[in-house]
């Protein structure tokens, strides 16, 4: 597992565990004890390390490389799960896969923005950045599920929409701007989870939804935190500080009223105990689809926009 | 601790006070920093130039003159051509040589387009600086010397009253002002805008200039996407007529929003218009741009925009658009159709007004 800086007294307690482990095969009972005790100590390291992240490291945790992927949600959480491809007027794009399957047995719409785990899956589905087609097959589907009465799921994991010279010229700015306006006049019920960064307009494209949540580590910002270091501070190694003006953690949008719920993760973050962390995720998002269901468009489109109308109107002191 | 900010409705004709944007603040205050602005060295060069040569040559021409102010000459960006500013003023900042298209404050924006007597609309006080953000300067700083600078409150000028006779609320963003970045306040402002313009049955023209989010105001500027999108959802569902004209720069955020999004989208000659800047597409893709790239001809080529025209004949395009685009009465949910509550799959539309009795 890759071991980030602030996590390494951790990882050396943790290596020391597994050899005593391996040593100790069916021996005899003195070892469990002491893998026992410092099991308990790796804990208690953990929580009190994952209980006062900085901004910072929320962002190193964030974009952990073995944090569970859109593609590892689909797989644990969705069955009967169909994928479907194309925008139907120029490609398809893997950064932004999607399709039916059920959630706990209700039948949805799943998008999810996947930045791929090794060299190749990176590759396969531009590092998660997605073109003005991403987008348009976003609305597709969109559009797909307000034909059948299917709430729409929308896994959001990206840096930012694609900067490239083909994304202009086939309208980047367009597809994000229409796939914005899709989610807010949907007449089926839309929920998305932050599960690992949210970047910018090509994050929010697809997370402005009736309930929005994030997962306790995730971050979800305007500007990636070195992009806004290099700006502002005119120094890319500022990215720490930048971490921290912008307000990004799961914590601090809560607080805001910008974002509904934050899913805890297991102890150590979600690369620890990937299992347990979909779990958790795939149960906040039917917790949070259930009131919706039941009531009907109108009142559904409204109350969306009235939220977002309301937000950051009160409660900022 | 917060300081809220109120602005009134006044008459057009008070205090306003131009003043030149400043290149380094569109790197500064946007979340996509776009392409490159004049830069220092090219305005002290010219500076040089002027002083060395064209003032004497001028005073040797008027007989010995003493003193001709810098201030009364501007050069042209497009082709180097000296223009007297009052000139230029005359010609809504296009050069008479070249046609090059220069900013144009949102208060000569206004007084372009709308026909006489219109007024400003008063816009709603926002929390100013919810992040308390500070970077070697405090945003609330940055933010207060903008104020002053262009004695309005924030990047969004708003009035309302006729376009060639047609109502209109006319929305212009103010590039010298942080870079026309979009926060709480602009946002606001759409909003604030496009009830004015329901209310009043009339037409709603947006006119950016910015460098996208205002980052300082973190997720509460990224926030403004889906908020000003609603804003001219309501327009366009009231049955009026929802025009953006793109003028330069118009980047990041704001394009991926409410301004493209018009019924009719028009583009300043020359403007650049895009997502992504185009330091940013050569810094971290490392492609080579194409000539004319995210300019507004570019993107009229690409099918983004409906027609490319000059600043002077932007007023009887858009007199001949309202015109032809009347607006009609509110597009009635077609709920009668239906018995009992409405299934998801229903394609209904909303009650315009739904959202904004909601807020009340
Ligand atoms: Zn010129």
């Amino acid at each position: 597992m890759h071991v980030l800086d602030f996590e390494k007294p951790v990882a050396e307690l943790e290596s020391k565990i597994d050899e005593l482990r391996h040593l100790s095969g069916d021996g005899p009972l003195p070892i469990a004890d002491e893998v026992g005790r410092l099991q308990d100590k790796v804990n208690r390291q953990l929580v009190a390390l994952y209980s006062k992240l900085t901004p910072a490291q929320k962002v190193q945790v964030a974009r952990h490389p073995d944090r569970p992927r859109s593609v590892d949600y689909i797989r644990t959480l969705i069955t009967d799960f169909f994928p479907l491809a194309g925008d139907r007027t120029f490609g398809e794009d893997l950064a932004l896969i999607g399709g039916l399957g059920r959630l706990h047995g209700q039948a949805c719409v799943v998008l999810g923005q996947e930045r791929g785990h090794d060299t190749e899956s990176r590759l396969k589905h531009n590092f998660g950045m997605a073109k003005p087609e991403g987008y348009r097959k976003a609305q597709r589907l969109m559009h797909l599920a307000e034909r059948f009465g299917l709430p729409v799921v929308a896994l959001i994991d990206t840096a930012g929409a694609f900067p490239g010279v083909e994304a202009e010229a086939r309208g980047q700015a367009e597809a994000i701007a229409r796939s914005l306006e899709t989610c807010l006049a949907l007449t089926v019920p839309i929920v998305a989870c932050v599960i690992g960064e949210g970047g910018s307009g090509g994050a929010i494209a697809l997370a402005t939804g009736d309930r929005v949540l994030m997962s306790e580590h995730a971050i979800y910002s305007v500007i990636s935190p070195e992009g806004c270091a290099s700006i502002l501070w005119r120094d890319s190694g500022k990215a720490a500080e930048a971490a921290s003006a912008l307000g990004l953690t799961a914590q601090d949008l809560n607080r805001f009223g910008i974002i509904d719920t934050i899913v805890p993760e297991p102890l150590g973050g979600a690369h620890r105990n990937p299992e347990s962390a979909m779990a958790a995720v795939g149960a906040a998002l039917s917790e949070a689809l259930e009131p919706l269901l039941a009531m009907d468009s109108r009142t559904l489109v409204a109350a969306r926009r009235a939220k977002y109308l309301a937000m950051g109107r009160k409660g900022l002191t | 601790m917060d300081v809220t900010l109120r602005r009134k409705t006044r008459q057009v004709g008070a205090e306003h006070n131009p003043s030149p944007p400043q290149a380094k603040d569109h790197a500064r205050f946007c979340a996509f920093p776009p392409w490159r602005v004049p830069r220092k060295t090219a305005s002290m060069a010219l500076m040089s130039w002027l002083t060395n040569l064209v003032r004497p040559k001028f005073r040797a021409l008027v007989g010995g003159a003493k003193d001709i102010p810098d201030n009364l000459w501007d050069k042209c960006p497009g082709c180097g051509a000296m223009l007297f500013k009052r000139e230029l003023e005359e010609h809504s900042n296009v050069c008479r040589h070249c046609g090059h298209h220069m900013p144009l404050d949102p208060v000569r924006r206004l007084a372009l387009l709308l026909d006489e007597g219109y007024t400003l609309v008063s816009l709603p006080a926002v929390t100013v600086d919810p992040l308390r953000f500070k970077d070697h300067k405090r945003y609330a700083d940055r933010l207060r010397d903008a104020q002053r600078r262009t004695g309005r409150h924030d990047a969004l000028l708003v009035g309302e009253g006729t376009l060639g006779g047609h109502p209109a609320v006319v929305a212009a963003l103010d590039f010298s002002f942080l870079g026309g970045s979009m926060g709480m306040a602009v946002g606001e402002g759409l909003v604030a805008a496009a009830e004015r313009a329901v209310a009043t049955r009339s037409a709603l023209i947006v006119v950016p200039s910015s460098g996208g989010a205002r980052m300082q105001e973190g997720m509460f500027s990224l926030i403004q996407m889906p908020r000003s999108i609603v804003a001219a959802t309501q327009v366009k569902e009231a049955g009026l007529p929802y025009i953006v004209v793109l003028t330069d720069p118009t980047t990041g955020g704001v394009t991926a929003s409410f301004a493209m999004l018009g019924d009719v989208h028009l583009a300043e000659k020359g403007a650049r218009i895009g997502f992504a800047g185009a330091r940013v597409i050569q810094s971290t893709i490392r492609e080579t741009l194409p000539p004319g790239f995210q300019r507004a001809e570019y993107l009229l080529e690409h099918g983004m925009v409906d027609a490319v025209v000059t600043r002077a004949e932007l007023k009887d395009s858009l007199a001949n658009l309202l015109g032809l685009l009347r607006p009609r009465p509110s597009r009635r949910p077609r709920l009668s159709l239906l018995s009992g509550p409405v299934p998801h799959g229903a394609r209904n539309s909303v009650s315009p007004d739904a959202a904004s009795r909601a807020r009340t």
